[in-house]
């Protein structure tokens, strides 16, 4: 283990390494780049201009910080534990995407890339990678499965809206995992001028520590609005993963606060006995894909699985690193929700609250409402809604038999 | 390292003053029987050196040619076992051309590289490329392959400059494959004054035969290319005649090997007219 012993929170080691996860897995076409680009997020870590822009567009372009919401009635009707919401929905563009997508925008500036390429699954980081490049005035391509292109129909709108050429990726089951390749095609081919906006806590080495920086403003604005609140840390946290960036963002800066249990909520699609499903933590083991290693689902022979669920952000096959880690080192407990748990849950807040969740924290709210009825009243549980589900109606409506 | 069929097979090219022609098919496309006729056809074609791709669900550096000839072989249910085999058959009857093998590095991480090694080793496997391993990993896969004997052949490219070149070569044996564009395989190829400076750029660091791949489609390209690399590698081009050559329901011919070994006759043609 490279991390000191009396924290979890001081990886990655210098090669980009949670344990035996994360590394730079990259062709050598990349490797100079992502040296440079090690380099310039160091650069602009220990620059205080770099800092001050990024908290001006915090503040005034995405709105942070975000609200820290009790829900009232939802924590009646669950009749346990005290239930808050970090409002990352609220955000410009509607998830914690954006909070990335500026710290790297600024970066690709001081890099002097003059094209952004990203992938995305629901569309979240598309559009929020779209937002910043219509904002800084960059040519933006976004690789999007075409499976994803058809569910996500809103999203791929505002992205063209935006400005940004969208490239649906047939290959595979066109999902999310198919689009991180022909991205990665994408930037081996023009490797001078572009640069890859990585949407989640993933990739090679420094994307998966650089995107977890850039997140974890919600663990911390978390940290001090509860302490305002309630005057204790939270007794649990909740949130979904997918890659996994929203997640870390919550989670990190509390990692070393062992009161605290921690829950990341897997995407278990139809089921876990079955190959439908996202859950690469509880039902895969690590393998090397996409310039990092970290639990994969893949077969017997090393060939990566196709993922299923209902939510397109959550269908990758893999999770970041760091994720990888906290669970063999026993930090935080990865559970899983079904489709129709998420499906559920997703009906249920927007009835009690008033609050139309995304499908990929509906995932998280379905271990919430699992779990919270079991804890005392005077527990509290912190989720993190971190996205609006105003892109998934269609979706849910063509599952409830609405006809739209 | 120990002397490998890849060293032997270049001193024997460079003795007789021409450039190594080196063939990349993936292994079992479109299906095994097919693909084993194939392999064990091109020493007689006209490849001196080959390159068998363990095909991989997902493969980031390949253009459309080899993603399709990938996704041919895996929808037969090939595996590494069967790739395997596939050297072992071809040892049978040809002791001489080197076979390296070519993939990404989760087929290999889930056996373990060293027992990978000694089974490929022992299968009569000479060498390795495997794309997503950086020097910066070496102990991943590299030193294991080094210590087992069988040479791991390192991929530099134009973004390689002369400060990482010496990081790039340190480990690499057998040859090294200088990547021409940067870019997936199966693009366009690039212009040969730069090829040839690149590859005297790379020869002022190392000893080692350099040979160049990457968009290389005809013999006149071959040739071009062959009068300043000690090897021109093809692929995309020969996993295109596969499918041209199949018939509508995507299943092999009585064409299909022919295709390929006539591809690999006229590029032979231009590498022995790379000297001339």
């Amino acid at each position: 283990m490279n991390q000191q012993a009396n924290t979890l929170r001081s990886g990655p080691d210098d090669r980009g390494h949670f344990g035996d996860f994360g590394g730079r897995f990259v062709a050598e076409t990349l490797m100079p780049l992502i040296l440079d680009l090690e380099k310039a997020y160091s650069d602009a870590k220990a620059d205080p201009a770099y800092a001050a822009e990024l908290e001006n567009l915090n503040t005034h372009y995405t709105g942070r910080p975000s609200a820290l919401y009790f829900a009232e009635r939802l924590t009646e009707e669950l009749g346990g534990a005290k239930i808050y919401f970090k409002r990352d929905e609220l955000n410009h563009t509607g998830s914690h995407k954006i909070n990335n997508c500026i710290g790297q925008i600024l970066l690709a500036k001081r890099m002097g890339k003059t094209r952004i390429i990203a992938e995305t699954g629901a569309g979240q980081h598309g559009v929020a990678t779209a937002t910043v490049c219509a904002r800084f005035g960059l040519p933006c391509v976004v690789y999007m499965g075409a499976t994803d292109v058809e569910r996500q129909k809103p999203n791929v709108f505002r992205m063209k809206l935006l400005g940004a050429e969208i490239v649906p990726v047939t290959a595979g089951a066109g999902t999310l995992k198919d689009a991180m390749n022909e991205a990665l095609r994408d930037w081996v081919t023009n490797v001078d001028d572009t640069y890859y906006l990585i949407g989640t806590a993933a990739g090679p080495h420094p994307y998966p520590e650089m995107v977890r920086d850039f997140q974890s403003v919600i663990g911390e604005e978390t940290k001090e609005q509860l302490m305002k609140a309630e005057g204790k840390l939270p007794d649990a946290l909740v949130a979904a993963v997918g890659g996994g960036s929203n997640a870390i963002g919550l989670f990190h800066p509390f990692l070393d606060d062992p009161s605290v249990e921690i829950y990341g909520v897997e995407a278990g699609g139809k089921g876990l006995q079955g190959e439908e499903h996202c859950a690469s933590l509880n039902a895969g083991k690590p393998g090397v894909l996409h310039g990092n290693r970290t639990y994969l689902l893949q077969d017997d022979d090393g060939q990566i699985l196709e993922g299923h669920s209902v939510s397109a952000g959550l269908d990758y096959p893999g999770i970041g690193p760091e994720h990888s880690w906290l669970k063999d080192a026993g930090r935080v407990n990865y559970v899983p929700a079904t489709d129709e748990e998420a499906l559920d849950a997703f009906q249920m807040l927007t009835r009690v609250e008033g609050i139309i969740p995304a499908l990929e924290p509906s995932h998280a709210l379905a271990q919430v409402i699992k779990m919270a009825p079991k804890m005392d009243k005077d527990k509290v549980i912190v989720m993190n809604l971190c996205g609006r589900g105003d892109k998934d109606v269609f979706t849910v409506g063509k599952i409830l038999g609405f006809d739209l | 390292m120990i002397e490998t069929r890849i060293d032997r097979r270049f001193a024997k090219l460079k003795a007789e003053g021409r450039p190594a022609l080196v063939t990349f098919i993936t292994a079992g496309d479109p299906d095994l029987a097919t693909s084993q006729a194939i392999l064990d056809a091109l020493p007689e074609a006209g490849s001196d050196v080959i390159e068998l791709g363990m095909p991989f669900s997902d493969p980031m550096a390949e253009g459309v040619p080899i993603q399709l000839a990938t996704q041919r072989s895996l929808a037969h249910g090939h595996t590494m076992d069967k790739t395997l085999q596939m050297v072992r058959e071809f040892r049978k009857k040809d002791n001489d051309t080197p076979i390296v093998l070519m993939g990404y590095y989760n087929p290999i991480f889930v056996r373990g590289s060293a027992a990978f090694v000694k089974e490929a080793r022992e299968a009569g496997v000479d060498g390795l490329i495997v794309v997503d391993v950086p020097a910066e990993a070496d102990d991943e896969l590299c030193i294991p392959a080094i210590e087992g004997g069988v040479n791991f052949i390192r991929l530099t490219t134009p973004t390689t400059d002369d400060k990482r070149l010496p990081t790039v070569l340190a480990n690499t044996s057998g040859f090294v494959y200088y990547v021409s564009v940067t870019g997936v395989t199966g693009s366009a190829a690039a212009d040969t004054t730069a090829v040839a400076k690149a590859v005297t750029r790379i020869k002022s660091h190392t000893e080692l035969p350099v040979a160049v791949g990457f968009g290389i489609k005809t013999a006149e390209q071959a040739e071009e290319i062959g009068k300043h690399a000690d090897g021109v590698v093809v692929g995309s081009i020969l996993v295109e005649a596969i499918r041209t050559s199949l018939d509508d329901n995507g299943k092999a011919t009585n064409q299909t090997q022919a295709a390929v070994t006539e591809v690999v006759r006229s590029l032979r043609v231009g590498v022995e007219k790379a000297r001339k």
